[in-house]
């Protein structure tokens, strides 16, 4: 579904992603892990054009993202994607939000957008909030209204970008519940978090990325299974954060 | 002791109002809407990626901020006909009105400071909202009408509005080009009657009225925003 390989980019001199290579099968849930800076953000940007990169070569359904010919923005339509900071339009309310790209880029009518984005809203269990603006929401319940956003146009992968960080803690798991349950359906997700809570539950395959290289990749189970197969680098990062 | 006389006023406020104050506002309107829309087209541009672009814009910007607005006045109204006789062919200067001549020469002046306004409000619209609209699939120009564009507004209506306050003043200046606007109209008066001190004393009642209301709902309109936010 999503096969990138030899990524490289540069911010001018600095290198932040360094030939990186790695495929999310249809189905997949793959989590991406790292200490901040390891270019985990770009990566996962890259994979919707919306981080460009200079070298390599990303193809999503077996569209390639990097080439010029490529119609992005029909391609984006296809991949769902969340934000850390939920990046839902204040100007508008929940039910415009979801309908809002359904309506312009999908040609859907207006009674189907608002049927779809209904559907979803009751999924993640907003519906009452319809007609509510963005800023009258909790994070939580914004994170889910983006997630649900993101759903509404039908995507065939999903992309979440640190979905829990800028979040309290104790509105988190609203929001890990909710994706818990699309890895279940069989959504295609790669996820960059560090939520390892989450990567053990739903995880097919683990990715630990340091200074723009991807340093492991593999099964949850030997990810988390084998520490002492595991690099000096990530043994490090998870006895900092596994504890708590 | 100069008597002051009130009764000039009485004679001549629905001449006033009827012709120089509706001409006035309409110039202020109109000016308003084709400055908005030219100083946002300019307000992308100068946001441009596109080198080449952006340059241009930023030229047009800081020139026509740079020139006194009685002087782009002048040259717009002399240069106008002959712009005119170029663009369709023409071989003697086409007539073109005072009004159409005034208008664009706003147009194409608030248009200047209405772009740096907008530039400033496109550019308070967090980057993450247009890599949000892009992640949707949406393209371009419908981020930019959908998503950026409605907030910059609303965060810059205050702004926006006081820069239309200053247009409304400073329409006053088409007298030069013998326009009838509200302050035209009253020195018209003013001189037939040979009442200068009441009648401009009346226009700078009513100037102070109207534009200290429109600050006072900008206040508000302020007010309002940043509770919002």
């Amino acid at each position: 579904m999503i096969e990138i390989s030899q990524v490289s980019k540069w911010y001018g001199q600095t290198q932040v992603l360094d030939a990186c290579s790695t495929q999310v099968a249809t189905g997949e849930v793959v989590v991406v892990c790292g200490p901040s800076g390891s270019g985990k953000s770009t990566l996962i940007k890259t994979v919707n054009g919306l981080e460009p990169f200079q070298q390599g070569e990303i193809r999503v359904d077996g569209v390639s993202v990097g080439d010029s010919k490529t119609d992005l923005p029909r391609l984006r339509a296809r991949i769902g994607m969340v934000f850390q900071s939920f990046e839902l339009f204040p100007h508008l309310t929940v039910m415009q939000n979801l309908a809002l790209a359904q309506t312009k880029v999908l040609s859907r009518s207006e009674e189907d957008a608002r049927a779809r984005g209904q559907a979803l809203l009751e999924r993640v269990g907003l519906l009452a909030h319809k007609d509510k603006f963005p800023g009258q929401l909790s994070g939580g319940q914004q994170q889910r209204v983006a997630i649900a956003r993101a759903l509404a146009m039908d995507p065939i992968a999903m992309l979440f970008d640190e979905p829990t960080s800028a979040l309290d803690p104790e509105m988190v798991n609203e929001v890990l519940d909710v994706m818990v349950d699309l890895a279940k359906e069989g959504m295609t997700m790669m996820v960059v978090t560090h939520e390892m809570g989450f990567a053990r539950k739903v995880a097919d395959r683990v990715i630990f990325m340091d200074a723009g290289k991807i340093v492991e990749d593999c099964t949850n189970d030997e990810f988390f299974g084998n520490m002492e197969a595991r690099s000096e680098r990530a043994r490090l990062f998870l006895s900092k954060i596994l504890p708590h | 002791m100069i008597s002051f006389d009130v009764d000039v006023i009485q004679r001549s406020w629905e001449y006033l109002f009827r012709d120089g104050m509706v001409f006035t506002l309409k110039l202020t309107g109109l000016a308003t809407a084709g400055g908005i829309v030219l100083g946002t087209l300019l307000a992308l541009c100068r946001l441009s990626s596109w080198k080449l672009l952006s340059s241009v814009a930023g030229l047009y910007v800081n020139l026509l901020r740079a020139l006194p607005l009685i002087l782009v006045i002048f040259w717009f109204y002399f240069l106008m006909p002959y712009i005119g006789a170029w663009i369709t062919g023409a071989n003697r200067p086409v007539a073109v009105g005072g009004f159409t001549s005034a208008l664009v020469t706003f147009i194409l002046f608030e248009a200047a400071y209405f772009c740096e306004i907008m530039r400033a409000g496109i550019q308070s619209v967090p980057r993450g909202q247009v890599a949000a609209g892009y992640a949707l699939g949406l393209t371009y120009w419908q981020v930019m009408g959908s998503v950026v564009l409605p907030q910059a507004f609303r965060n810059m209506a205050p702004v926006l509005l006081t820069q239309v306050i200053v247009l409304f003043q400073d329409t006053s200046l088409v007298y030069v080009l013998s326009l009838t606007d509200f302050m035209g109209a009253a020195v018209k008066v003013a001189q037939r009657d040979n009442r200068l001190i009441e009648m401009y004393m009346f226009v700078a009642v009513v100037y102070f009225i109207m534009s200290y209301a429109a600050s006072l709902f900008v206040r508000y309109l302020r007010q309002r925003t940043s509770v919002a936010r």
